[in-house]
């Protein structure tokens, strides 16, 4: 298995710069998921490891080697496509031991390790059909199959779930981070969608217009968000952010209410936010009433929304019955609040 | 149709019996010809009903035209010439597609505006190219001295002659360097999507692989597409062999070979009257290849044309 290491990595695209100095090092066997809204340099990053993209600046490694100008096929990297990119004309098992056959490796040999391939993935009754003969999981399995058969030292994903119905995309999810533990080859995985992030990654990292944001597991940011950016990304529904202005070195004022927050040691009155999420706002008492604008029933809970300071605020209630009330009181537990700067965006305190 | 009414249907089907009538009736009217003595022929009105004579006139036309040998000849051609095209279109297109050098968009203009240059109007400078293939390279090397040079270092003179006339060559490469399948291969190859082309790279394929085992047997519909065009192209040519070959005994094709049949008015053999059943019968053998192509292949040639999915 093999380490993936990368050294200050920009890429540009004529003037236009996508990816800033991101730096990483992925252990072996680890599962790495990249997460950023669509557009912030995630693809480009995958496919700069995979050596579909040339590096304009920065070094990438593979197992303690330099590969900036190797071929993709020397790197030791196999990779899943969004739209799974299997060859129209080839049936199941052609698709999948292509490769091999590239290789040079004997039609006996190659149909072996195709079976086992196919069987693992669940597809053994399907190796003659043809990619258009199949339902969008079992193309998905194909793709998967087609990068396990040179048993590679990192599988690379881009987005290999966007294109499955919600109910197929948690089945294959859980299929992919089994087969992970079986393979224990390094992954990185790219994806927009943070449930799947947080659900599948050892290590994630969150990244906002071609800068690594945020490197840590999924616990340790939902918990402590380094930015603004972060804080507003990760969580469904989202933190509730709101402008304040620092009273103290260890109190903040929200339209007159002063609240204590731990120490931030910001000189008076500069501008700061105020991060909470929904799930952990105290109702029932406090010195905030929140009137209710509707209210979105998930069954298990509630999330009542209404405004705070001229911000969207929601409340998540558990197992909340009965008519929504008009007006909810509710108050800010020291613990549970986030603290950033309104201009640099940066995290204060801890 | 959108909306499918009674008279919708009624009316749709008259226009197509219009459209096969059209196409329909001079055909009609070659056959019938191609089964009349000379007599009836040429007695008006024009029949229309087929007479007993076709396989007559067949034989003699067969015979007089010496079809037997110009027919290959027709189809060495046109083979050649759909062959040729489909490779050094795909190959063509597969450059200005896949890869990214300076000046492929140049390149692509100048393929594109021998669009615009049939053959029928730089027919004179080809002829003079097809007289000797190397005269422009001759030119070439004449303009810049170096002739010259040679001549009077070594004493013997440069003179590049490699003529076309009368050969298969020169019947089919002037016919083969166009740009109509390198725009087809161009419009399909730009259908297929990037992610394909990556797959293969992240598979270990290199370029040439990648072009053999994926974009080829991807294309075989448009192949045979282009093959069906090519072939019909090449099997009517009429001015292209007539000029290049002037031994027609070893090299004219079919189609020119039909002018054998016809002496024309005022001939200097005399006032024969023309033949036009032998004729018709010879025009019958000579469009039945091309219309067994058509036939053969006219299934993957619409797929070909219209194939988005695949
Ligand atoms: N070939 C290219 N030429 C120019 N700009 C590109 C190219 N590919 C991607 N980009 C730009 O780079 C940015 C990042 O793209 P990408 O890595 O695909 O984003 P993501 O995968 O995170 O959605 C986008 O703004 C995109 O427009
Ligand atoms: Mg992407």
């Amino acid at each position: 298995m093999a380490t993936i290491s990368l050294r200050a990595v920009e890429k540009f695209y004529g003037k236009t710069q996508v990816t800033h100095g991101v730096s990483l090092e992925i252990p072996s066997g680890e599962f790495v998921v990249i997460l950023g809204p669509s557009g912030c340099g995630k693809s480009t990053l995958l496919r700069m490891i995979a050596g579909l993209e040339s590096i304009s600046k920065g070094e990438i490694a593979i197992a303690g080697k330099v590969v900036n100008d190797l071929e993709p096929r020397a790197r030791g990297c196999a990779m899943v496509f969004q739209n799974y990119a299997l060859y129209p004309h080839m049936t199941v098992a052609e698709n999948i031991g292509y490769a091999l056959k590239v290789a040079g490796i004997s039609k006996a040999e190659r149909a072996t390790r195709i079976a086992k391939v196919a069987e693992t993935i669940g597809l053994a009754d399907y190796l003659n059909r043809k990619p258009a003969q199949l339902s969008g999981g079992q193309r998905q399995r194909v793709a998967m199959g087609r990068a396990m058969i040179r048993e590679p030292e990192v599988f690379l994903f881009d987005e290999p779930l966007s294109n499955l119905d919600a109910k197929l995309r948690v089945q294959m999810r859980i299929e992919i981070r089994k087969l992970h533990n079986r393979l224990g080859a390094t992954s990185v995985f790219v994806t927009h969608d943070q449930i799947e992030a947080m659900t599948l990654a050892d290590r994630l990292v969150v990244m906002n217009a071609g800068r690594a944001e945020q490197v840590g597991s999924p616990a340790e940011i939902y918990r402590k968000p380094s930015s603004l950016f972060v804080a507003g990304f990760i969580g469904s529904p989202p933190m509730n952010l709101i402008p304040c202005e620092a009273k103290g070195s260890d109190t903040v004022t929200i339209e007159g209410h002063d609240i204590i927050t731990g120490p931030h040691h910001q000189g008076q009155g500069t501008k700061l936010v105020l991060g909470i999420r929904p799930e952990d706002v105290t109702i029932g008492t406090g010195d905030f009433t929140l009137s209710v604008e509707f209210c979105e029933e998930l069954g298990a809970a509630r999330l009542y929304h209404g405004k705070l300071a001229q911000e969207t605020f929601i409340l998540q209630v558990a197992g909340a019955q009965g008519p929504v009330p008009e007006h909810i009181a509710f108050s800010l537990p020291q613990a549970a609040i986030h603290l950033f700067d309104a201009r640099s965006g940066l995290r204060l305190g801890d | 149709m959108i909306e499918k009414t009674p008279l919708l249907n009624a009316l749709t089907h008259a226009i197509l019996l219009c459209g096969l009538a059209v196409a329909f009736v001079p055909m009609w009217l070659v056959f019938v010809a191609a089964t009349l003595t000379l007599t009836e022929i040429n007695t008006p009105p024009i029949s229309i009903i087929p007479g007993s004579h076709l396989w007559e006139n067949l034989a003699e036309a067969w015979h007089r035209a010496d079809l037997g040998a110009k027919l290959i000849n027709s189809l060495i051609m046109s083979v050649a010439v759909a062959g040729g095209k489909i490779i050094l279109s795909s190959v063509t297109a597969f450059g200005i597609v896949f890869f990214r050098f300076p000046g492929r968009m140049l390149a692509f203009w100048l393929i594109f505006i021998t669009l615009m240059l049939p053959l029928e109007v730089r027919i004179v400078p080809t002829y003079a190219v097809a007289a000797n293939a190397l005269s422009p390279y001759q030119a070439i090397l004449d303009t810049i001295g170096f002739t010259t040079l040679w001549a009077s270092l070594t004493g013997a003179t440069i003179a590049l002659d490699w003529n076309l006339l009368n050969s298969y060559t020169g019947l089919v490469l002037p016919l083969v360097a166009t740009a109509t399948g390198t725009f087809l291969y161009r419009q399909f190859f730009l259908t297929i999507p990037d992610e394909l082309f990556e797959a293969s790279r992240m598979d270990g394929a290199g370029p040439v692989r990648f072009f053999r085992e994926i974009l080829i047997p991807l294309s075989n519909t448009n192949m045979i597409a282009l093959f069906t065009i090519m072939f019909l192209y090449a099997w009517n040519q009429y001015l292209w062999p007539l000029l290049i070959t002037t031994d027609r005994v070893h090299f004219g094709t079919a189609v020119t070979a039909l002018r054998a049949l016809i002496p024309a008015m005022g001939d200097s053999t005399g006032g024969d009257v023309p033949n036009w059943n032998v004729a018709m019968a010879g025009c019958l053998i000579v469009i039945t290849p091309p219309l067994i192509v058509v036939a053969a292949l006219q299934r993957f040639f619409i797929r070909g044309l219209i194939a988005t999915d695949k």
